[in-house]
């Protein structure tokens, strides 16, 4: 079970805990969206992850679930610079979804039902770091918030954490995702404020 | 399940005329990805999202995006095959 509080591990400032540049601290949960909410039902609900070299690995709802769970406790930042502290989530490590995927790729490209998508370096989603998620405050996590499932890649602004995800391309290039070809950041650091191209 | 609202696209006047010198408020578009063809203020803006997010009203595919920076702006029409401008006439011809 992996627990990171990587807000509260900084030096508190006048008894707040400390925050990315720019943001706010917000005790709602604000629901951002590009588009109209997919319904994505479990029973045809499916998770791929497509290697460079088109082999495909694949999960149903039943066999995600069945996988071993995780409950990540972790602070998120949207680039519309709201943030929110010590979220608690249930889902799978892309550590155990990646573990026997044979790929020597460098990028991820996540789509998602809806057709988003987001792209980020592959080892952003190793070590512990990222989680395909579907409980949030131990509820089935609502569509608004991209259930049945979505990423949660913490340490990156949260629009790389995407909503209703279905699946993982992985390439040897880097393919900018929704925001990424709108002039948002490549890559999304919330620490370092990257949140337009060129930051 | 909660449907996140949209605005129609008359909101997008003061955002594009930042960007255009026409007024687009009577333009027309046409959707690439299914042909529809209407009016800018029919287009269903998403706004709660890092930026604008035009869709066509009769396929959801996105038209127009808008994304504004404190001191930059990206415009993509990706999706949009033309847009109709009405203009003053013209002298000749």
């Amino acid at each position: 079970m992996a627990i990171i509080t990587p807000g509260f591990s900084g030096r508190p400032r006048s008894g707040a805990p400390d925050l990315p540049p720019g943001q706010y601290l917000t005790p709602d949960f604000p629901v951002l969206s590009a588009g109209p909410t997919p319904k994505v039902s479990r029973d045809t609900w499916e998770f791929v992850i497509t290697s460079e070299t088109g082999t495909e690995y694949r999960w149903s709802w039943d066999e995600m679930m069945g996988l071993p769970q995780e409950t990540p406790t972790v602070d998120i930042h949207c680039v519309t610079r709201w943030s929110k502290l010590g979220t608690n989530w249930q889902g799978v490590s892309l550590d155990t979804l990646l573990d026997g995927v044979d790929t020597a790729a460098d990028y991820a490209l996540a789509h998602s039902y809806g057709g988003y998508t987001t792209n980020l370096p592959l080892d952003d989603l190793r070590d512990g770091q990222a989680w395909l998620v579907h409980t949030y405050d131990g509820a089935e996590l609502p569509a608004e918030h991209g259930g049945p499932a979505r990423l949660l890649v913490p340490h990156l602004y949260f629009w790389k954490s995407a909503k209703w995800v279905r699946g993982i391309h992985l390439g040897i290039e880097d393919t900018p995702g929704f925001w990424e070809t709108a002039g948002y950041h490549d890559y999304g650091d919330p620490w370092r404020e990257q949140r337009y191209q060129g930051d | 399940m909660t449907a996140l609202p949209y605005v129609d696209g008359n909101m997008l006047d003061g955002p594009l005329g930042e960007v255009f010198a026409v007024d687009l408020s009577t333009a027309i578009g046409r959707c690439a990805h299914c042909g529809t063809t209407g009016p800018v203020a029919g287009l269903r803006v998403y706004s709660h999202a890092p930026g604008l997010v035009a869709r066509c009203p009769t396929c959801a595919e996105v038209m127009l995006r808008l994304v504004r920076a404190p001191d930059r702006a990206w415009l993509d029409l990706g999706g949009t095959t033309y847009l109709e401008l009405p203009m003053p006439p013209s002298v000749g011809g």
